[in-house]
């Protein structure tokens, strides 16, 4: 929602990509293999109708001339006489007309259909996409970008749809008729309103590039008042703290009044584009009069494709003739305006798409596991699959000779020379070995940017490694399915992100068959249940906007409780707790403790309270493990831990 | 709301007036110019000389030509009275907001200020610029249209009669049934986007608990359940052309028929010419009604960003200035007797109660609590960010509600919890807590607040840029930058909320040692989350659930305070000093 687009009918130097309109007029297609060509006949017909009335109007206007010269009549009896050539004509425009409308009808209700229909399909099929596609996509690109796919250029896509194409489609038929019949009749009138387009076209286009000139620089004022007002705004706390009103005005001013000039210039331009491109129009107008009467008084011949074809190649133009001529320039002028306007939108519009395309067409995660995680139990020593819950899992590895073998759902996991790089070249892991046996709590310990979390991605395989080996209960990660190497995994991230829904869907989304109870003895467990029972809806209260309702601690419980409740042999708490004050956490700590008793659980925490009781803690620096051992160890090696721990350090 | 918004409009009223002058000037030649045609069409029929036609077709070319010219200077003063409008709608957006207290801006989100003086501004400048061009040139068409073609078709202007109420009915009715779908559509469909947002943003999640499957089926059925609202909203709009058409068609078969009788007949002196001039004219008259109808949606759909601009400008400031205000803070000395507080008229409960305090001048005090146990409501008071709704708090032995706020403000160096560095340079960022500063007193303060290591790291030391939002620094880095920032203001009383979180122990101890040292006159005033800040305190202060719970040095909240003994045990035994 901005004016500070170009306006219609400007050049915006886009250029029309034709592969990707044919890719959506391709994916239109498919989505409505009938209805498509049928509102497009439709189109066609009803412009076709539209542009005749230029014929009757000439005809009719003849009849009349013919009659009113004869003389010696009286005005009823001339009319008599005439009402037999001209009802006839009106009857035919009539059926025509009517006939247009219906179809018109019919096809605006189509295409509303189809509009809606094919953004939906477009939608559904962008998310389905989106949701394959690996993190990665999402680490490198930003959010705003992506969002704006759904946003902006669905809305671009629609005017396609619903206007720009069927209006080209139309005014272009309707140019195109036009132009046949204004050559039907004569070549001289033609060349007349030929000539008044182009000098049209030619205004608009120096116009219009002057004008660019001016909207880019107000783009730019834009840019940057916007960015003022952004940051002043989110600062306007610390602008009252220390009386800085005035100056913030007095910045403000300049920027706006910038923004101001530029604004005017640009406008200024854009609103006189349309006055002139009128009034050439009106000009153009009344050069035809002028110029057909001249050629009528002066009795020049007219030729056009009908002298032709009759071969009265002597006779002069008629008044029925200029008449029509007169308002088929007005339609001529009309629909080649709205043709320039509607390039432009189609371009627009392309680039939207384009991108909707762009995202669409971008590498999905690919995913080559054949291990499957099953329900398994144990009958005479060996374990088994089987189609009921058992709360017991196994691996299913079906091997290259054809057997199968299952191995129990343990929880051990093991990296093995590690390394990672995000982009090439800037390597983030090194060489780095992890040994977490069932049931243990291993803890990272380290710098913003030291490879916490990224150890983290690697086991989850939201990134592949570049070299060394993980395994899991002994499978190699890499032939385990990512979704159930995934539900295996329960994590919970720094950055808590809840969903619209009750506290009890949130909670549910860690399992979506888990009863009411379950969810509420998964929050009971971490600590939760205090909180959530006190909210205005308990349970039932309903989180929108990530939860913003909640405190930052809250929304961390509620994301801890969302993992405890799938029950997974292994869990990562990046940061997990961060967010919750060390009064609170101390009572959570319990019930978290309760939560990592017989899971191999893998902590990254800030506090190093948070960490003391890891059966291993691992101390990383730039992407290397540089010490690790207990929290009694690492205070005795007196090293970097030790310094982390007495504070000598900033964790940053 | 209107008048509200006029306001704006100031010294841009000639410009306003221009357009709507020209405006009409426009339209009144623009609608003279088919019935001139029309006689100079019905004279050729009849046979004139060239001269005849070249002399009204110069007329004609001329009075395009003005026409061209009045519309071109509308165009410009439009642009000017738009541009102008909107800078002044801004600055007072702006103004008013820079009044605001703490108070007002809890009240909007700052994402939700920001919206408002940009994209809703923009919706008003483009509802303001419809208005002045075509609110005043689409009913001044219409009139001189339909007079025109009265005076010259007669009879055969009859057909309007039956167009313009079905146009301007069928139009004002596919309005007046669109505009509440669509607008609940939008909301559904920003709802959709939203979940869309909520997918982008926890990506990690969905895919970490292998939830892709079930996020699209979610999705196709909200997407569907969209289609559906929407479509039916379309339809509804789309019958605008047809409408059009049919109104168009009826025009035309109507002066066909009507006007060949007329002509055969001879009832009347209507002639070819006409014929054309009201066909011309019936096609202005639907177009000036479209135009009407667009204006009417454009109008509606802005109506929504002008209200929310008026919020902004409605917003009274309810923290002001007493009439004979005290300029001169004597000492750092802090006083609260009784005080009660609470953000909302309406609130139920009181987010402070019952505070009584007595800080002397040069003292230092910790405050010590749980999140949600209203620490920064509490310091806020004493600037007078926020008033007390019971009580008094006061500064240096006067109410701070008798100084002149920017005298308070100035002898209250605050440093808060959510801070913010500007994008500029860190001399300039650190100029805010005083304009003429010299670069030694900036150094000195930086010293103070153990930032004067890291800036020196810099290449570009004290002219190193902050990127927006402090991006190229670290929190500790930042918090520290923000100390000296206010130190710089040389306050008599220093607050520091929760400043010195992300710094680690070590420099922590080692700015508060320079506190001492160097500014023991100024009263300090810490709150921290870590024991090891408060510790060492003249006084700390426990606070629970907005009331003080503990009071004392650090020996006598270990016997006296539950909660204190609770999370020094649990910090000291738990995490050693470091949390």
């Amino acid at each position: 929602m901005s004016n500070q687009r170009l306006p219609k009918g400007m050049s915006s130097g886009k250029k029309i990509n034709p592969k990707s309109l044919i890719r959506v007029i391709k994916m239109l297609c498919s989505f409505y293999p009938v209805l498509v060509p049928f509102v497009g006949v439709c189109i066609v017909i009803c412009s076709v109708v539209s542009s005749i009335p230029a014929i009757f109007l000439q005809k009719t206007i003849a009849v009349i001339e013919k009659y009113a010269k004869m003389t010696g009549f009286s005005g009823s009896t001339l009319w008599t006489m005439a009402k037999k050539e001209i009802l006839p004509l009106i009857v035919i425009l009539v059926i025509l007309y009517v006939i247009s409308i219906i179809l018109m009808t019919v096809y605006s209700l189509l295409l509303a259909k189809i509009t809606q229909g094919f953004l939906s399909k477009l939608r559904i099929k962008m998310f389905d996409k989106m949701q394959n596609l690996p993190i990665k996509y999402f680490d490198t690109n930003k959010h705003g970008d992506i969002m704006s796919r759904y946003t902006n250029d669905i809305d671009t896509l629609r005017q396609l749809v619903s206007q720009a194409i069927p209006h080209i489609l139309q005014s272009g038929i309707i140019v195109l008729s036009v132009m046949i019949i204004m050559l039907w009749y004569s070549f001289w009138m033609t060349i007349v309103v030929f000539a008044g387009v182009f000098t049209m076209l030619y205004v608009s286009k120096v116009i219009g590039s002057g004008s660019a000139k001016f909207f880019i620089a107000q783009q730019k004022s834009v840019g940057k008042t916007e960015g003022y007002i952004q940051e002043m705004m989110n600062g306007q706390k610390v602008i009252k703290v220390f009386c800085h009103e005035d100056r913030a005005n007095e910045d403000f001013d300049r920027l706006n009044e910038e923004l101001c000039q530029n604004a005017f210039k640009a406008h200024a331009y854009a609103n006189c584009l349309g006055p002139i491109i009128m009034n050439i129009g009106n000009i153009l107008y009344v050069i035809c009069a002028t110029v057909g009467g001249i050629l009528l008084v002066t009795k020049v011949p007219n030729i056009g494709i009908s002298t032709l074809v009759s071969g009265s190649v002597t006779a002069a133009l008629s008044v029925s003739i200029i008449i029509s001529f007169l308002n088929m320039t007005k339609q001529f002028t009309g629909n080649l305006n709205q043709v320039s306007q509607q390039i432009n939108a189609i371009a627009m519009a392309l680039a939207g798409a384009e991108r909707v395309f762009e995202l669409m067409d971008s590498e999905p995660e690919d995913d080559n596991g054949y291990v499957t995680l099953v329900n398994a139990k144990y009958e005479n020593g060996e374990l088994i699959e089987c189609a009921e819950q058992t709360g017991r899992w196994a691996w299913k590895h079906p091997h290259g000779d054809g057997t199968l073998t299952y191995t129990p759902l343990a929880g051990d996991i093991v990296l093995k020379d590690v390394d990672f790089s995000y982009v090439e070249g800037k390597q983030v892991l090194r060489n780095v070995s992890v040994y977490a046996k069932p049931g243990q709590k291993v803890a990272f310990v380290g710098a913003t940017g030291a490879g916490k979390t990224t150890i983290t991605n690697l086991i989850n395989r939201f990134y592949d490694i570049e070299d060394g080996k993980i395994r899991y209960d002994g499978i190699n990660i890499n032939k385990i399915k990512k979704s159930d190497l995934r539900s295996s995994l329960g994590i919970v991230l720094q950055e808590t992100n809840l969903f619209t829904g009750t506290v009890m869907d949130n909670i549910r989304y860690g399992k979506l068959t888990a009863s009411d109870e379950e969810c509420i003895a998964a929050a009971k467990l971490v600590g939760a249940d205090g909180f959530i029972t006190r909210l205005p809806d308990g349970y039932n209260t309903m989180l929108t906007n990530n939860g913003t309702n909640l405190s930052q601690g809250q929304r961390q419980l509620i994301s801890i409780a969302r993992a405890a409740v799938g029950n997974p042999p292994v869990m990562i708490l990046d940061e997990a707790t961060s967010s919750i004050d060390t009064r609170t956490e101390a009572i959570v700590q319990r019930g978290m403790d309760k939560l990592m008793e017989g899971r191999t659980v893998f902590v990254i925490a800030h506090r190093l309270s948070t960490v003391k009781n890891a059966d291993v803690i691992m101390v990383l620096e730039k992407g290397k493990i540089i010490e690790r051992g207990t929290h009694a160890d690492l205070i005795k090696e007196k090293g970097t831990y030790y310094q982390l721990y007495t504070g000598a350090f900033e964790l940053e | 709301m209107l008048k509200k918004l006029a306001r704006s409009i100031r010294e841009y009223k000639l410009p306003v007036l221009l357009t709507l002058f020209f405006i009409a000037a426009e339209a009144a030649i623009e609608s003279l110019i088919p019935s001139i045609t029309a006689k100079l069409v019905n004279n050729i029929k009849d046979g004139v000389s060239v001269a005849y036609i070249l002399k009204t077709g110069g007329i004609l070319v001329l009075l395009a030509i003005l026409s061209l010219s009045c519309g071109g200077i509308a165009g410009y003063t439009c642009a000017k009275a738009s541009a102008g409008f909107s800078k002044n709608l801004r600055k007072d957006m702006f103004r008013n907001i820079q009044r605001y207290s703490f108070g007002n801006i809890d009240k909007f989100s700052s994402s939700s200020l920001v919206t408002r003086m940009t994209t809703d501004v923009n919706n008003v400048q483009m509802a303001f610029m419809m208005i002045i061009r075509i609110a005043l040139r689409a009913p001044l068409m219409l009139i001189f249209s339909i007079f025109m073609a009265f005076y010259i078709g007669g009879k055969l202007a009859l057909g309007f009669v039956f167009i313009i109420p079905v146009l301007a009915g069928g139009l004002l009715l596919i309005a007046k049934f669109a505009m509440p779908a669509f607008r609940r559509v939008f909301k559904k469909y920003d709802r959709l986007n939203e979940s869309v947002e909520e997918n982008v943003r926890g990506m990690r999640v969905v895919k970490g608990f292998s939830r892709e499957d079930y996020e699209k089926q979610k999705f196709a059925a909200a997407s569907d359940d969209i289609r559906a609202d929407f479509t039916k909203a379309e339809k509804i709009v789309s019958l605008n052309g047809p409408l059009m058409q049919i109104c168009i068609y009826f025009n035309m078969v109507f002066v066909l028929t009507l006007g060949s009788y007329a002509i055969l007949g001879g009832k009347s002196s209507i002639d070819v010419g006409e014929i054309s001039a009201m066909l011309t004219y019936g096609f202005q008259v639907l177009m000036q009604l479209m135009m009407i109808s667009m204006i009417y949606v454009m109008l509606t759909m802005s109506a929504e960003s002008a209200k929310r601009i008026v919020e902004v400008l409605d917003e009274q400031p309810n923290i002001h200035n007493p009439e004979n205000p005290v300029y001169e803070v004597k000492d750092g000395s802090v006083g609260f007797s009784g005080v009660n507080f609470k953000y909302s008229e309406h609130g139920k409960k009181f987010v402070i109660s019952d505070i009584n305090l007595k800080i002397e001048s040069g003292m230092t005090v910790g405050i010590i609590g749980g999140t949600g146990s209203s620490k920064s409501t509490l310091v806020q008071l004493i600037p007078r960010l926020y008033d007390v709704n019971e009580g008094t708090v006061t500064v240096g032995g006067i109410d701070v509600r008798d100084y002149d706020l920017n005298t308070l403000r100035n002898a209250v160096g605050m440093v808060l919890q959510k801070n913010i560095i500007f994008s500029g340079t860190i001399k300039e960022n650190l100029r805010w807590g005083n304009e003429n500063a010299t670069d030694e007193e900036i150094a000195a303060a930086c010293r103070l607040a153990k930032a004067d290591e890291f800036i020196e790291t810099f290449p570009e030391k004290y002219d190193t840029v902050i990127e927006q939002g402090g991006s190229n620094v670290s929190g500790g880095q930042k918090q520290r930058l923000c100390i000296a920032r206010a130190l710089l203001k040389k306050p008599k009383i220093l607050i520091l909320d929760d400043s010195t979180s992300a710094v680690d122990t070590r420099t922590d101890a080692g700015i508060r040692e320079g506190f001492k040292n160097y500014i023991p006159e100024t009263t300090k005033i810490i709150i921290a989350q870590r024991i090891s800040s408060v510790m060492d305190a003249d006084l700390i202060l426990v606070l629970d659930d907005g009331k003080i719970t503990g009071k004392g040095t650090h020996e006598e909240l270990l016997k006296t305070s539950a909660i204190y003994k609770e999370v020094y045990e649990q910090q000291i035994s738990g995490g050693g000093l470091n949390e």
